[in-house]
Parts: C-alpha cells; sequence; structure tokens
C-alpha cells in the first residue's frame, strides 16, 4: 500500500489519489494512525462522488478532499478534520463523535444524521433531512436547509444562515435550532422560542467556529420542542 | 296446555368473545390502544405441526452419545475477515438494556458464553458488563442509533443492521418514561423519565441501493473485519433475504410473528407480520435462487423453544436460531415463585406481558434497582446456558435419529405436516400423502 502512497517532499501530506488506488487504501491508512503521531496531513484527489470517503477516523488527522464525494463521507468522524473541498451526497458525517466537518459545496440529504459531537459546516445549501435525530453535533448551514430537518433531534445545535423547508423540528427533542431566514413550516411540536443572551452567547460562538464573520447572532430566531409531546397522551394523536 | 321452552345455555358469540369485549371496554374506558411485551400470542401454524419421519429401512440412523453429531456453525465467512464461529446454532437474540436490566443482560451473557454461542445488543447501545461477560457479541445497528458510536463498533464481534422485527414489521419502538433512569437516559442522549421513540426507518439511508451503500461504509469503518447481518421481520422473506444478499450482507437474520418485542401495541403485534413457518422457505428459496444458501447464513426466530424446534428450522434450510422469550424465561421471567406479585398486577404467571411498566416481579424486564437485584446474573446465566446446551441436545438426538453427523445435513425430505397449513407453509408433504398444496402430485 505504502507504494503507492506519494509523500510530497515540503510536507509530510499523504496523497490518495482515488482515480488509482481503493478507497480501502485511503481507510485502512486513516485508521493505522497512531495516537500521537506527525503524520497526520492527507489529501484524496479524483474522488469523483465515492462512497465512504474517510470513514471512521478516530485520530486528529486532517483530510482535504478536492472534488465532490458520495455518500457517508467521514461518517463517525472521530476528532478528525475533514474539508470536502466540492459537494458532498447523503449521510455526510453521519453519526460524528467529534472533530470538524467542513463542506465547501452542497450536501445532500441526512448530512450530520445521529451526530453526537463535533462540528459540521455547509458552505452551501442543505437537502432535507439535515440534522435528522441529531445527538449533541453543532450544525451551521451557510445557504438553505431542506424539509423535515432536525426531525427527532435530540441534543445540539443547527444554526441556518438562509431559509428552512417544511416540517423543521417535527418531534423535536432538545437540539437547539437558529434560523436567520424564513421557515416554511414548523413540525409538530417544534415552536419558536425567545432568543436569551446565552443563545446568542453559543450562537457567537457557532458562527466563529464556523468562520462566519458578517452575521450578527441577533440575527436569528430561536426554535425548540414545546415538549408537550413527550410522554404519551392520547389527546395529542392529532399530533401525529 | 302450556308450553315450556326447554333450557338453553347462554351462548357466548365467537367473533364477541369475552377477551373481545372486555378489549372494546377497555378501549372505550381508557381511549387508549393496548401497549404489552412479547410477540403475537393468537394459534398460528408452527413447528408443532411438522414431524420428523427418522430412520428405516433406507435411511440407517447415528448412534446416540457414541457417533458424532456436529453442531458448530460459521457465520459471516462471505465477507468478513472475522467470521463468527459457535458451538451451537442457536444464539440470543437482540434485546436491549433499558428495555431489560442490567442482570438481565449479564445473565444472558454469561448464559451464552458458558453454552459457545452469541449474544446480541438492543436499541439503547452497548454496555460494559454486557461486552465484558459476551465473549461474542452482535451489535445491533437500529434506526434510533441510541447509543451508537465507533468504538462500541470496533469491539463488537458482529454488526446486525436492524430492519425490522417480527413482532411489528414496519414499526418503530416505544420506552415509556417510566423505564428511564439516568443510565439509560444518558446512553441514549435524552432527558429522564421522556418517552423514548425508536424510529421504524433508519435516519441515513432508504431502500437496498442504499443499503449497499451503508454496509460498505461499516464495513470500512471496521476496517471489513465484522460479519454484518441484516435483521428483517417476516413480511416479505423471500424479496427481503435477496434484497438483503444483494446489499451485501453476510447473514440475513429472518424473525416471525411470535418473536418478542419490549413494547408494541397489541394490534399490531397480533395483525402484522407473518409466523416464521411461513418465511423460512421463501428465505431459503431466495439464497438457493442466488447461489448463496450456505455461503450467506440464514439465522431464524420467533417462538424456538425446544431442540425439536431448533431442528424442524435447520431443516427446512436455515444456518442458525434465535432465542429471546424462551432465553427471559430461561433466566426467570414469568416465574411461578412470584405468582403472588403477578397476582397483585392483575396477571399471573405465564401472562404477564406488560414489560414496559417496568415492574417485572422476576427483576428481568425493568430498571427498578431493587426489582432488580432479585435475579442473579450467575445463577441466571446458568440456567441459561443449562437450557442452551438441552435444546442443543434435543436436536442432536433428532439428527441422529435421520442419519445425520451434522445439524446442517437435516433437511425438508426429513419432514411430514399434520396440518395443510403447515404443509403448505413449510414444503412438505402432509403426512401419509406425497401431497404438498400448491405443488401438484394429486
Amino acid at each position: 500500500m505504502d507504494l503507492s502512497v506519494k509523500r510530497e517532499s515540503l510536507d509530510t501530506m499523504r496523497v490518495f489519489d482515488l482515480a488509482k488506488m481503493p478507497l480501502r487504501d485511503l481507510n485502512s491508512a486513516l485508521h493505522a494512525i497512531a495516537p500521537g503521531t506527525n503524520d497526520t496531513n492527507f489529501e484524496v484527489v479524483n474522488p469523483r462522488g465515492s462512497h465512504a470517503v474517510a470513514v471512521g477516523i478516530d485520530q486528529p488527522v486532517t483530510v482535504e478532499v478536492r472534488g465532490s464525494v458520495g455518500y457517508y463521507c467521514a461518517g463517525m468522524n472521530d476528532g478528525g478534520s475533514v474539508t470536502v473541498h466540492g459537494s458532498a451526497g447523503p449521510g455526510v458525517a453521519e453519526n460524528m463523535m467529534s472533530g470538524t466537518v467542513v463542506i465547501e459545496g452542497d450536501a445532500s440529504q441526512y448530512a450530520g444524521a445521529t451526530g453526537r459531537g463535533g462540528l459540521l459546516v455547509i458552505k452551501g445549501n442543505a437537502a432535507s433531512r439535515c440534522g435528522i435525530s441529531m445527538k449533541g453535533i453543532d450544525i451551521v448551514v451557510q445557504g438553505n436547509i431542506g424539509h423535515m430537518s432536525a426531525f427527532m433531534g435530540q441534543s445540539g445545535h443547527l444554526v441556518v444562515l438562509g431559509n428552512a423547508g417544511d416540517a423543521l423540528g417535527d418531534s423535536l427533542y432538545e437540539a437547539k435550532l437558529f434560523v436567520r431566514g424564513e421557515v416554511k413550516s414548523l413540525g409538530a411540536d417544534c415552536i419558536q422560542k425567545e432568543l436569551r443572551p446565552e443563545h446568542i452567547e453559543k450562537l457567537a460562538e457557532l458562527l466563529d467556529k464556523a468562520g462566519i464573520t458578517d452575521v450578527k447572532p441577533q440575527e436569528f430566531k430561536r426554535y425548540g420542542s414545546a415538549r408537550t409531546l413527550y410522554n404519551f397522551n392520547i389527546d395529542n394523536a392529532d399530533a401525529y | 296446555m302450556s308450553y315450556h321452552n326447554p333450557y338453553t345455555p347462554p351462548r357466548k358469540s365467537a367473533t364477541f368473545d369475552d377477551y373481545t369485549l372486555a378489549e372494546i371496554r377497555r378501549a372505550a374506558a381508557t381511549g387508549i390502544y393496548d401497549i404489552r411485551g412479547a410477540g403475537t400470542k393468537r394459534k398460528v401454524p408452527h413447528f408443532d405441526d411438522l414431524l420428523f419421519l427418522g430412520a428405516s429401512i433406507s435411511r440407517y440412523p447415528l448412534e446416540g452419545y457414541r457417533e458424532k453429531c456436529d453442531t458448530s456453525v460459521v457465520l459471516g465467512a462471505r465477507h468478513a475477515k472475522k467470521p463468527i464461529v459457535l458451538k451451537t446454532p442457536i444464539t440470543i437474540a437482540g434485546m436491549s438494556f433499558g428495555a431489560l436490566s442490567g442482570n438481565a443482560k449479564e445473565a444472558l451473557g454469561r448464559g451464552a458464553t458458558i453454552a459457545g454461542t452469541s449474544t446480541t445488543t438492543g436499541d439503547g447501545g452497548m454496555t460494559d458488563e454486557e461486552r465484558g461477560h459476551s465473549q461474542t457479541l452482535v451489535y445491533q445497528y437500529l434506526p434510533s442509533r441510541y447509543g451508537m458510536n465507533p468504538k462500541d463498533l470496533r469491539r463488537a464481534d458482529a454488526i446486525e443492521i436492524v430492519v425490522g422485527q417480527g413482532a411489528k414489521p414496519g414499526g418503530g419502538g416505544m420506552l415509556l418514561g417510566q423505564k428511564i433512569s439516568d443510565r439509560v437516559a444518558n446512553m441514549r442522549n435524552l432527558p429522564k423519565g421522556i418517552d423514548q421513540r425508536s424510529a421504524c426507518r433508519h435516519p441515513d439511508w432508504t431502500g437496498p441501493d442504499d443499503l449497499e451503500i451503508k454496509i460498505m461504509e461499516l464495513r470500512e469503518i471496521t476496517d471489513w473485519e465484522k460479519p454484518i447481518y441484516v435483521k428483517v421481520g417476516g413480511a416479505r422473506p423471500y424479496y427481503d433475504t435477496a434484497l438483503a444478499v444483494k446489499a451485501g450482507a453476510d447473514v440475513v437474520v429472518l424473525d416471525g410473528m411470535q418473536g418478542g418485542t419490549a413494547a408494541t401495541q397489541d394490534v399490531f403485534i397480533e395483525n402484522v407480520g407473518m409466523p416464521i413457518l411461513a418465511c423460512i422457505r421463501p428465505a431459503v428459496q431466495a439464497l438457493q435462487d442466488l447461489g448463496m444458501h450456505r455461503k450467506v447464513q440464514l439465522i431464524v426466530s420467533g417462538g424456538i423453544r425446544s431442540g425439536a424446534d431448533v431442528a424442524k428450522a435447520l431443516a427446512l434450510g436455515a444456518d442458525a436460531v434465535a432465542i429471546g422469550t424462551a432465553a427471559l424465561v430461561a433466566i426467570g421471567d414469568n416465574d411461578p415463585h412470584w405468582e403472588a406479585e403477578y397476582q397483585k398486577l392483575g396477571t399471573t404467571a405465564g401472562a404477564y406481558d406488560d414489560w414496559h411498566e417496568g415492574k417485572d416481579p422476576a427483576g428481568i424486564t425493568t430498571q427498578d434497582p431493587e426489582l432488580s437485584k432479585r435475579l442473579d446474573p450467575v445463577a441466571a446465566g446458568r440456567r441459561l446456558a443449562n437450557y442452551l446446551k438441552v435444546m442443543t441436545l434435543e436436536a442432536q438426538t433428532i439428527a441422529r435419529a435421520c442419519g445425520k453427523n451434522h445439524l446442517h445435513n437435516l433437511e425438508p425430505e426429513d419432514l411430514v405436516a399434520l396440518t395443510l397449513e403447515a404443509s403448505a407453509m413449510a414444503q412438505v408433504p402432509l403426512a401419509g400423502t406425497s401431497w404438498i398444496p400448491g405443488k401438484g402430485g394429486f
């Protein structure tokens, strides 16, 4: 495998050309990183929409992906910094534990699904079900998000600089949603809530982490759970 | 002359029987459907409706206690670098910490390990106790993804992607607030005391083409080491099996409507899905049509109670079975020892199914610390191991009588059916005839 890995002379960036080598080589190299090593910079060229690029990272590596990826890029990322210089297919950063994933373009469905930690930044738009079942991840979308986003979101923050589609936050638990633009409709048990100082502080922190400097936290509206569906009540059956 | 009607006893309706009438009154009084645990309670065609023929002039038997009858099974050799090897084809089905107490999960792990088989996590993730006490642990990958993380994925011995289960094909789940202790809440990233819904669909894939990519992702994350199972409820076994194989599964787990659940609507349990007897042959047919029988293993579950059931399932073409309800009974569920307390709950030993309420006198389907203490995990684990060994011996006894030196050598030809329904479903002849309904020849 090492024979096919080009090493650049000026730094230790390891380049994986997915037009010439199998995905397995990339992911197994990422998993073979020993804790504390300095050899942590990776570049992926010609991803050509490959699925499962840079999944299962468990060390603080840096991965630059030059192009667009398919499903589940950076899935279950735990501590890595992955940047996709292109767009991402469904399920980018699904179940992320920690670390940072940045998508320079757009993201398809289920971005950040079930994520438990870390930061996902999408510089373009995200399609439907962004942040579905989120469990602690922070997601910042600079464009718009599609319908059913943050469905059953349990915890974490979803920050949207553009607009949100239908049924935002349907069946929401404790995830906190912030939208700067319009919300087409709210889902079951999701309501607009007061934007308090602690939320402004958190928003400022997330915008800063995402490298966004031209937007003020006060421009957002906050949405959260009305908590009326937390325990089953037959009189709420019409809500579903 | 006066005329007196002769006495006729009161006649109750077969359609509106006592139970049905009581259910109507209960629904009218409460405004809510009945939620309960376990699988279907209605009588359905089952393994009891099949018989083995045994040896005769044209088939010779093997000597009990002398001639070897192998029971081992290898699961997941299709793609996984580290397939699972079990001493017995009887595995423990997925049951969650949350639905079950920590002691119950430990007992299942201990019993399975002594018997040389696997146990399985459930909705809610993997506990250290469970991992520690289970030599071979299958980690369920469920729609809720409660507790899902890559570390546990890597310390599992196999991964089971749950698409559905026999008690409720097409349904999710609900762990009611009263069972949400601090630990359960923490494992599921939700506040204590609120109902926890388990979604009915996976959040990041839909359909067989997505499933193929999802399986590939899980293999990449775990470096292609772990066998990947796909579990489906007994709904469309031919197509579900074929699609799971196409998506790259190493093992297909097929759960009939007798398979238990921690909590689901009674109407769902009793009216959705098929008995396991109706599911096995279509699934095996799918594997055979694809040239994958014995290459992709088939684990069947739902109402397996004895070595005879195991032998019949294997004779119909399964590679292994899974038990859930029977394992709980072996460790102490519904034991008459607690009859007085079952009575206080308005039920009786053998009928208790309000597993979602967390008041289990046997300390199994509860998170109450005091009730949980009633179950000694070491002794309960021993009981489960004994039971697994008895079932294995029983299956061997039958296999030897049929002249088989491995349980997998049992075949449909060894079986006949007692009823037309079982004959049609199992596709073995009605006893005393050469007739299989739907197959012609009469």
